[in-house]
């Protein structure tokens, strides 16, 4: 068993400095530089853009600025192109922004899809199951920003919700209760809004895994043997329908940086995607590999995470 | 079904009618019980027409123009009447704004139909280089699959490929490069397909691997007949199916993300118009006139909508789950 | 078919039909046997006569869009057919037990076999987990698994295909049911195995003196085991009689065909039955073999023959017979 762990750990860092390689040469290797950004600028005279390319040390090989790259991130030293700050502080910074809204969106997903796709999958068929299928049709295909605009028009003028930010200027004085409800008050409407494409897509997968799994030879055991169906679906089939879904689980972590880019941008919600967006935008070389590294360390971390609790929750599996 | 009964003069045996279904025809009477998906088709083939017939109303012979600025116009709702102000070679056709017009006075309307190619051409464009990519890679391992190159397999190699290309966080890969790139319509289309041909590749392996040790695959290879015939004739047409599911909703999911780009600022830039980026346009103006915002979203929600309901009823009507039926 | 009410079983025309959206299927039509106590009942045919249906019928497990059409199936006098669902459910694996021709699929694989034998008795017996553990392990030794203290905690992947249908049989019987029906138990495994498997089924029921009701399409397997026999064809009986005289003394074309393409040592040519099976959709109206039969006659088609006495316990359902019993 540990011999399998190590050896999945080892593939797994492998491959994380294949992506890290691979991450840096595209980035590098599109036209559009640091310098570029702001033409405009009277002071950036020629001397100082061959200061700040030579202090980032752009005119080196490839090869030399990935090692710059790897050495300053890991040693912290890391600083961005935008404001010669530390990377690392920043990102931490803004990924616990990101945190609360990436935490409450997941909460939502799962425990919304389960029960909705599960019933779907019972009531095949029935009206529940083609209504909730066309209203997870919808979600999927409509865009995520469109539907948020549409929300955030209704919401703020029915209900008076905050769409703005994680926080209500000036309330830094308030009771601490107070400014606790305030936070909770500003994820509500993003946190929803991220959540419904996910839980279009989960639902749909979970009962299709339930249908599967319902059709199977040991369900009609189950059957045969006179339990009650309550206990056929909710012990016997659905043990077996939740298996795919520990793999799924690991590809949530990376999904933080991803889809929040979006959903961070409408709501001004100072995030890790912000950071993200920004950085492109101002072509920050060091942050962006930053935010793609952490992603990628994120992803690797998560299935692996996923591919062992899998192999402890199927007794079919066994590690050598 | 009503069966009937033939004498067979000669023998004096009674002969029967065998009711037979090509699979084309299976497949057909599966799809077209799920109505949404036979909605979703029928508006997909209308949209296509569409889409090809404004390519040529927009472009080649200018019978609904979208690029036309007329500032005196700007900002009238739907089915407005075009101003007397105008001069004559500005005047819409019919005389009538069928969407409104925007910020600068361009008829929404030939803008919304010049967008349609794009954005479908964007979608097709994008998900033809990922089927190929997928196919191609896919097929290689799954047929190769244990032929060693150097120190490692084909398969091995290909599959830590694809592993290697989902560790990336795709919409942020996709927005890194687009916006690192100079702004085009090819590279947009470039850049999503080849980010996307991971899923591609893992059925087709999947499904090449299963129909390798298939018998007639290995009796073809008995008859000795060339690997390309075998893999091409044989065996794609076999595997095809999950792919071909898998492209109509990547057709879907492309067009998705090309309205994203576009509201964050790395679309398709002007002059070309796409929904997403008239869309991102109409975003500023959504309380002085809502139309620009809703028609463009609207549209992008029922051509996404449509293809994403016409892939799911053929991958209901090409399980072979189902086939038993 | 005369109701005896010392009989387990009873199944009096019984018809289950699929409402598909290519038509109505009559999948069984018109069955109707009786099983007793101790005795073993052959159901046999070729795959898609409806023998598994009307198994599955007797356990009420036919599901959309198949529907029992009509008929009865009386358990020790007790009406089955439009018994509610709740009622139902204390009747299987209570007093009627099942075992399915795919042992490999039909354990769940992520429970404990202990724990899948188990929850029969819980269920039904209102036992505990803990109190039912020594039964379970009594009946893994009854049949036949070896170290039962190990294999009681080990999951169905650790255990062969023989043993995973012995599992299944302790299932079956935990309750010690009133009948077992076992469709097609054998047809999955090895030869070697599926001598042991039906010899374990005999000695249980010598033990229990439970009915079996036993599916299978392999005639050696019914000259050994079945006390009757019951010859289904395209959803209909064709014969119903005891096992000697169906080898002996079959009268049904279709029983005698199958009887002659069995391989015999020494007869060179293997005789096959000339055509194919109907498909559900194609079953002709009249008598359902009439198509392959050599001894067709003009009336076959017209009508179909209802099943008759021609000797006390053989029951034929033919033309050729009804002619000669019609006034």
């Amino acid at each position: 068993m540990w011999a399998y762990i190590f050896r999945n750990l080892l593939q797994r860092c492998v491959l994380l400095v294949i992506v890290s390689i691979l991450a840096h040469s595209i980035v590098h290797l599109a036209p559009g530089e640091p310098s570029e950004v702001d033409p405009s600028n009277p002071r950036m005279q020629p001397e100082d853009i061959a200061k700040i390319r030579a202090a980032f040390h752009l005119d080196e090989p490839l090869y030399r600025q990935y090692a710059y790259w790897m050495r300053d991130l890991f040693s912290g030293e890391l600083k961005s192109f935008k404001d010669s700050q530390p990377v690392l502080p920043k990102i931490w910074e803004r990924f616990l922004n990101s945190l609360p809204l990436f935490i409450c969106a997941t909460l939502i997903v799962w425990t919304l899809s389960f029960p909705t796709g599960i019933k779907a999958a019972i009531q095949r068929g029935s009206t529940y199951d083609r209504g909730t299928t066309f209203i997870a049709y919808t979600l999927i295909s409509i865009p995520g920003f469109f539907l948020s605009y549409i929300m955030i028009l209704w919401v703020v003028n029915m209900f008076g919700v905050p769409v703005i930010g994680m926080r209500t200027f000036g309330m830094e004085e308030a009771h601490p209760i107070f400014q606790g409800m305030d936070r909770i008050w500003h994820l509500v409407v993003p946190s929803l809004m991220s959540a419904l494409g996910g839980i279009a897509i989960l639902s749909r997968y979970v009962r299709s895994q339930m249908l599967e799994v319902i059709g199977q030879d040991y369900v009609r055991t189950a059957r045969a043997k006179g339990l009650d169906e309550d206990t056929v679906i909710y012990h016997h089939a659905l043990r077996n329908a939740l298996l795919p879904f520990i793999t799924l689980f690991g590809f949530l972590l990376p999904g933080l940086i991803g889809g929040s880019v979006i959903f961070e941008y409408i709501f001004a919600w100072p995030g890790l995607g912000r950071l993200g967006y920004d950085a492109i935008l101002s072509r920050d070389f060091p942050v962006i590999l930053t935010i793609n590294f952490i992603a990628a360390a994120l992803t690797l971390a998560g299935t692996f995470l996923s591919d062992i609790l899998y192999a402890v929750a199927d007794p079919r599996i066994r590690l050598e | 079904m009503e069966e009937q009964i033939l004498m067979d003069e000669k023998n004096n045996l009674p002969a029967k009618l065998v009711l037979s279904e090509t699979p084309f025809g299976e497949f057909w009477r599966i799809f077209q019980k799920d109505k949404l998906a036979l909605l979703g088709l029928v508006t997909l083939f209308l949209l296509i027409i569409a889409a090809l017939a404004s390519k040529a109303l927009t472009e080649w012979t200018v019978v609904f123009d979208p690029a036309t600025v007329r500032l005196v116009d700007k900002f009238l709702p739907p089915l407005s009447y075009a101003s007397e102000l105008l001069p004559v070679e500005d005047i819409p056709r019919f005389g009538i704004y069928l969407l409104g017009t925007d910020e600068l006075g361009r008829d929404v309307f030939a803008r919304m139909l010049q967008g349609s190619f794009v954005s479908l051409s964007i979608g097709f464009v994008a998900v033809g280089i990922s089927t190929f990519i997928g196919i191609l890679l896919g097929g290689l391992a799954g047929f190769y699959g244990n032929v060693r190159f150097l120190f490692i397999s084909v398969d091995t190699l290909i599959m830590r490929f694809t592993d290697v290309m989902l560790c990336f966080p795709t919409f942020f890969l996709i927005l890194t490069v687009v916006a690192l790139l100079p702004p085009s319509i090819y590279n947009i289309m470039i850049i999503i397909g080849i980010t996307s041909w991971m899923g591609t590749t893992r059925f087709v392996r999947a499904e090449f691997l299963a129909l390798r040790e298939q018998d007639f695959v290995v009796a073809a290879k008995a008859l000795g007949l060339p690997a390309w015939r075998i893999i091409f004739l044989h065996m794609v047409p076999n595997a095809i199916a999950p792919v071909l599911v898998s492209a109509i909703i990547g057709v879907a999911s492309a067009i998705l993300t090309e309205s994203a780009l576009s509201f964050l600022g790395f679309g398709v830039q002007p002059p070309y118009a796409t929904w997403g980026n008239i869309l991102a346009d109409g975003k500023n103006f959504i309380f002085d006139a809502p139309w620009l915002f809703f028609i463009p979203g609207v549209a992008i929600l029922v051509i996404v909508l449509a293809f994403n309901l016409v892939g799911e009823g053929m991958r209901e009507a090409l399980n072979p789950k189902l086939r038993r039926r | 078919m005369q109701a005896k009410t010392d009989c387990v079983l009873e199944v009096n025309n019984l018809h289950v039909s699929f409402f598909t959206d290519r038509g109505k299927l009559r999948v069984v039509q018109n069955v109707a046997f009786n099983i007793c106590a101790g005795e073993t009942v052959a159901l046999v045919g070729e795959s898609g006569c409806g023998k598994s249906v009307t198994a599955l019928a007797i356990m009420g497990l036919i599901e959309e869009p198949g529907i029992i059409t009509g008929g009865q199936i009386r358990l020790k006098g007790q009406e089955l057919v439009g018994l509610p669902l709740a009622k139902y459910q204390q009747i299987r694996g209570h007093r009627i037990g099942m075992i399915f021709q795919e042992p490999m699929t039909s354990l769940n694989p992520v429970f404990k076999i202990g724990t899948q034998i188990g929850e029969v008795l819980v269920h039904h017996s209102k036992m505990t987990e803990r109190e039912a553990r020594p039964e379970v392990l009594r009946l893994l030794k009854k049949v036949g698994i070896s170290s039962p203290h190990r294999r009681i905690d080990q999951y169905p992947h650790e255990l062969s295909g023989g043993m995973k249908q012995r599992v299944m049989i302790a299932i079956a019987l935990a309750c010690q049911p009133d009948i077992l029906i076992a469709d097609e138990p054998t047809t999955a495994l090895d030869v070697t195995i599926q001598a042991q498997i039906l010899r374990l089924l005999k000695q249980l029921q010598d033990d229990m003196g439970m009915a079996i009701l036993l599916i299978t399409h392999n005639l050696g397997v019914v000259a050994h085991f079945a006390n009757r026999v019951v010859v289904m064809y395209a959803g209909e009986i064709a014969e119903h009689t005891d096992v000697r005289t169906l080898f002996h003394k079959p009268q049904h074309p279709y029983t005698q065909a199958l009887l002659k393409a069995l391989p015999i040592p020494g007869h060179e040519r293997l005789v096959p039955i000339q055509g194919t099976v109907p498909m559900p959709l194609e079953y002709p109206s009249g008598c359902r073999f009439c198509t392959r039969c050599p001894a067709v006659m003009k009336c076959c088609p017209q009508k179909s023959p209802s099943l008759q006495k021609i000797e006390p316990c053989h029951y034929v359902a033919c033309w050729l017979y009804q002619m000669k019993n019609a006034p």
